[in-house]
This record gives structure tokens, sequence and C-alpha cells, in this order.
């Protein structure tokens, strides 16, 4: 069963006045199966925590470990980590001018899987993911996130969760800008590939309501660049009803 | 309708569109056209049309200091029914479709010992390219080249260059009233070649011309495609794709000159850049005279930066002169492959080198696919991808 384990992880970044330590010791495990909800306030580090994770040159990653399934995942590249089954659904996915979605989902389902999927059966299979998630047929031959509206680029996020299948994804704000019926499709899709029972799920927001859709089996509580509390879902409903402030103010003097 | 975005740090990437009484075209150029390279003064670097060019780097073509002291080996493949023939200054059909109009296409013109003219027949449908290669073997050299289409002919024409040298041309294409005539011309020189040349398209009535420019050698290389219309009718394609490397410079300026009714011009030109002091230029002339009724043309120039220490510099003009017209427009931007792109390619598993490429083939794919001179296609992929790996 794969295991994320996250241990005493500290992660700085490079500012105008010397490096910035954003992570200070992050202890985490996901296991397969599992669905952990990251909550925290805006700049407390969640993102980092998914950036790092997936090896963005932005941040360097100062102590602590990372493995999955004992293998060192920090000593990996980007494209190592996505092939050992590291997904990142990005917050803000980039544009890439000149490559169809078409074929880039191609491309990178051949390196995920070692092989190219035989033709017939990955139309086949693109076709109806895209109809799960809603997306236009036409979508296929957009360039990757060229003009794509905030709810198609988290349609087509998930579009390449379901496909490629990973070990641990991990959704950085996922539900940042959707609406209701866009966060409704788009949670579908993540608890689509949950239901498989072979993925274990970061999900990080900042709001619950993405929580009454996909329902997490442990609540961390994110301040300060470490987690503060966690907790079972019930954890949610509190933060929904208090708000961050006592875990902002707690950081503050800390 | 002129747009510009995504432009890197380095670059510029300007537009305007002009209604003017009289063309700026004409009028920002240091001197009118000429056959005498006397006409002109010899340029500082700050005119209009030398102000992106390094002049130091020109070798003498444009100070009067180049001596035709080069070898050019030149073999020429001509299908049956065509005829090759080298002819002296003079010659009624070299120059009648465009007169030079800078200083190192007027020295060219003064300099070239024997031009070559090359004839396709009335009525005659070529199955075969003709072509031209040119290897240069160092040294200066100066050519001029005509070829003739005749009405309602058929050709495909390749001019190839490749080698080391510095050669300073004028080619000029007449294609006859109903003709139809794709021509291209490949710069793939040693990365010591230094090459100016001036492509003069005259299109009859109703004929239709295409212009492939593939730019990928030398130190430095000045195209400088134009057309011009003898007749209503006529339609131009004019392509173009270069890849710049580290310390080159390479420039393609092109001028579609409207001066009949009924004309219809389309420009694209694509150009990737890689390593330090790559150096592109783009200048996209198009005027639209008085005449010109019923004028229809776009024109566009994509770069595509790949690394720091690239520079592009795009400028497409647009002078209208009649509002009867059905389209006009142009577009022009520059975008770079990022570290964001990279990571975000590489976060699905795809590795550097495979992201690079996937992004380079996907911008250059439709273009390439628009030839329709297979050959030519095929090795402008593996060119792409040798470029590419060189780069990695």
């Amino acid at each position: 069963m794969a295991t994320l384990e996250i241990h005493d992880l500290h992660v700085s970044v490079e500012a105008e006045n010397g490096a910035r330590e954003i992570l200070k010791g992050v202890d985490l495990t996901v296991k397969q199966g599992e669905t952990h909800a990251i909550m925290g306030p805006n700049g407390s580090g969640k993102s980092t925590l998914a950036y790092s994770l997936a090896g963005h040159p932005k941040y360097t990653i100062t102590g602590g470990t990372v493995t999955l399934d004992g293998e060192d995942v920090l000593e990996m590249s980007v494209d190592e980590r996505a092939r050992a089954g590291v997904f990142l659904a990005m917050q803000y996915p980039v544009e890439v001018p000149g490559v169809s979605v078409s074929n880039f989902l191609r491309t990178s389902a051949t390196a995920v899987r070692g092989e190219a999927p035989k033709l017939r059966t990955w139309v086949k299979e693109v076709k109806e993911a895209m109809a799960r998630l809603q997306m236009d047929p036409a979508f296929a031959e957009r360039n990757v996130n060229e003009g794509f509206s905030g709810g198609e680029k988290k349609r087509h996020e998930i579009l390449q969760l379901e496909l490629l299948k990973p070990k641990i994804a991990i959704l950085d704000e996922t539900d940042s800008g959707l609406d209701v019926d866009a966060l409704r499709i788009v949670s579908e899709g993540v608890n689509r590939v949950r239901e498989s029972g072979e993925v274990g799920t970061l999900l990080i927001t900042h709001y619950t309501r993405i929580l009454r859709y996909i329902k997490p089996d442990f609540v961390h509580v994110f301040a300060n660049g470490r987690i503060a509390e966690s907790g079972g879902a019930e954890l949610a409903d509190q933060l929904e009803a208090e708000g961050y402030d006592k875990y902002v103010k707690g950081g503050a003097t800390a | 309708m002129a747009e510009a975005q995504n432009i890197p740090v380095g670059s510029t990437t300007a537009g305007s569109i002009a209604v003017a009484a009289e063309s700026t075209v004409a009028t920002r150029m240091s001197a009118p056209p000429s056959f005498d390279v006397a006409d002109f003064p010899i340029p500082h670097g700050r005119e209009e049309e030398w102000r992106f060019t390094p002049l130091g780097r020109l070798r003498g073509l444009h100070d009067g200091t180049a001596a035709a002291d080069g070898t050019m080996k030149a073999q020429i493949d001509a299908p049956e029914g065509v005829t090759v023939e080298s002819v002296e200054r003079g010659d009624e059909r070299i120059g009648k479709a465009g007169t030079p109009v800078d200083r190192v296409a007027a020295q060219a013109f003064s300099s070239f010992a024997k031009a070559t003219v090359v004839t396709v027949p009335k009525e005659t449908v070529l199955t075969e390219p003709i072509r031209v290669a040119l290897h240069g073997e160092g040294g200066t050299t100066f050519g001029h080249t005509v070829f003739d289409v005749k009405p309602f002919a058929e050709a495909i024409i390749v001019i190839d260059h490749t080698g080391d040298g510095v050669r300073a041309a004028n080619v000029d294409i007449l294609v006859g009233d109903g003709a139809k005539v794709t021509f291209v011309s490949v710069q793939d020189w040693d990365d010591t070649a230094v090459h100016t040349s001036q492509h003069n398209a005259l299109l009859g009535r109703d004929a239709t011309f295409k212009s492939v420019v593939v730019t990928f050698g030398g130190d430095l290389v000045r195209i400088h495609p134009r057309v011009r219309y003898a007749g209503p009718g006529g339609e131009a394609e004019l392509l173009g794709v270069y890849f710049t490397d580290a310390g080159q410079h390479q420039e393609h300026r092109l001028l579609v000159t409207h001066d009949a009714p009924h004309c219809k011009s389309h420009v694209v030109y694509k150009g990737a850049l890689q390593g330090q002091d790559a150096h592109a230029v783009w200048i996209g002339d198009v005027l639209i005279e008085k005449s010109a009724e019923g004028t229809d043309t776009y024109e566009m120039n994509r770069n595509l930066v790949l690394t720091d220490g690239a520079r592009v510099d795009s400028v497409p003009n647009l002078e209208i002169e009649t509002g009867e017209i059905v389209g006009a427009g142009h577009a022009s931007a520059t975008g770079r492959f990022d570290d964001e792109q990279l990571f975000y390619l590489q976060a699905r598993g795809i590795p550097a080198d495979e992201a690079r490429r996937l992004v380079v083939r996907g911008f250059f794919a439709e273009l390439v696919q628009q030839i329709g001179v297979d050959d030519i296609e095929e090795r402008l992929i593996a060119k792409i991808e040798a470029e590419l790996e060189a780069s990695v």
C-alpha cells in the first residue's frame, strides 16, 4: 500500500533579503485510500507544501524527509516524482501555447505509464473521461490551458488526475474560483478517483465548501508553516464556525 | 487588430496601422530604390532599415569594401522543358520584378558578373521541383537569379544555401498570368556565413505565389521578400520559419505592396530562439495603395524564446490608402518557454528535454504543414529536432 511520509519538512524561498523559511517542520503521513484536508489561512504555507512535494525549483528544502513507499522523493526530479505516482493539481495551471490537450495528455500518459497507450482504447478512454467531466470534445484540440476559463482549467486538471491514476494526489485549492456547478463536477471527478481506493488524497483548501462534496478522513489546520491541529471531519465544521483566528494569533506569538 | 502579449524582457513588439496620405514605408527608407549602389549613402546604423542590423558583421557588404573574391558552387537541377541561361547584365528580364531598395541589394546588383535566368514555358506544369543548390566555399560572392514562370505554368522552386561565405544576392520571381509558383529559400549556412538577399516577386493577373523562407544557419542572415502585383486577382502567401541560436542575427523584412485591385496576401512567420545574443528581427510591411480596392491581407509573426539572453524585434506595419477593402490585419506576439511551463509538463511525468521538444514541435507544426513540399517539410522537422538536441 502506497504511503507518503513527510517528516519534519523545512522549506525556504529566496526573498529580497535572503532566504525566508516558509515550512517550519511539517509532519504528515498519507496512505493510499485516505483523504486528508489541509486547511489554513492565506500565507500559512499550504501551497508551498504542495509545490515542494511536486519539486518546484523555487522552493529549497532545508531539512526533513519525504518518502513514497520508502523511496526518497526529495532526491527525484520533478518528472521522476510524477512517474513515481505524485500528482499535483495546480491552483493556477500554466498555459502551454502550441501544444494541444490531446497531444499533451498522450505524452504525459506515455511518460507516466512507461509505454504509449494503445491508440484506439486511449481515444475512448479520453473521450469518456471528458464526458464525465462535462468537457466539450473540441477541448482536445485546443492548446493546453490557453484561453481556458477558471472552471475549464480545473476540469482539465481533474481530467489528468483521472487519466494518470497517481498514488498520491495533491489538490492545491482546486475549489478556488469555481461556481457551484463546476465545483460539483470537479468534486465528482475527484471522488471517482478516490473510490478506486488506490489514491491517497491531500486536499488543500482555504474554504470548507468543497468538503461538502469530498468527505475527508482527516482534517489538518495549517498555520505558520506547520500543522497546528489535526482531527477528523468535525474539525472542518469547527473551522467553518470559528474561522482561523485562533491559529493566526497563535502563529503570531509563536 | 494589433496584439502584443507575453513579451519577454529584452524584446520589442511594436505595431502600427497607419492611414497615410503618403507612404511612410517609402519615405522612411534612406534612399529611393535604385540599381546603382552609388545612389545609396553608406549606412551608419541609425537608418530605419538598418537600425536592427549589426553593420560590423556585414563584412563590408554595406560600405563598398567587400570584393568578389569567393567561390560559390552552384548546381541547378531543372526538370525537362525548363531552360537555364547565363546572361549578361542588360538582359531585359533582369530587375523586371523589382529594384534594390537598400545598399546591400544595390551592391549585389552592381557587382554580379553574370545572371542566371531560369524559364518555365507557358502552360508547363512541372511535376518535379527546380532545385538550385548553392554551396559557399569561402569568400564573398554576388549573385542575381531570375525565375521567369510564364502564364499558366506551375512550378516549385527550391534554392538551398549551405556552406560558408559572404553572399549578397537578388532573386527575381516573375509569376505570369494565372501561373502558380512555390518559391522556397533555405538558409542552412554554416554558423560563420553572412547572407543578404532581396526576393522580388511580381505577380501577374490571377497568379498564385507562395514564398517559403527557412533560416537556420549563418552568423548574419538578412532576407527581404517583396511582393507586387502586375494585375488584379493575384494571391500571395508568405511563410517563414527560423531558428535563431546563440550569437546569430536573423532578420526577415517583408513588404507586400498592394497596387492592384482584388489581390490577397497572407503572411505567417514563426521563429524560435535560444542562447545568448540570439537575435531575430521581423519587419512586416503591408502597403495598400489607393488603387488596390478589394484587398484582403493578414500578416502574423510569432516568436518563441526558449532561453534567457535571446532578443526579438518584431514590427508589423500596415498602411491603408483606401477604405474599399475586404480585410486587413496583423498580429505579432513573442512568448517564452519559461520555467513554469517546464514545471507543469514535468509535473505530468514528461522529462525536460521531451517537454521542450513538445512545445517547439507544437509551435511550428501547423506552419510546416502549410509548406506543401514534402522533402522540405521533413528536412525542416529534422532540423528543428537537431537544433533542440544541441540545446539540451
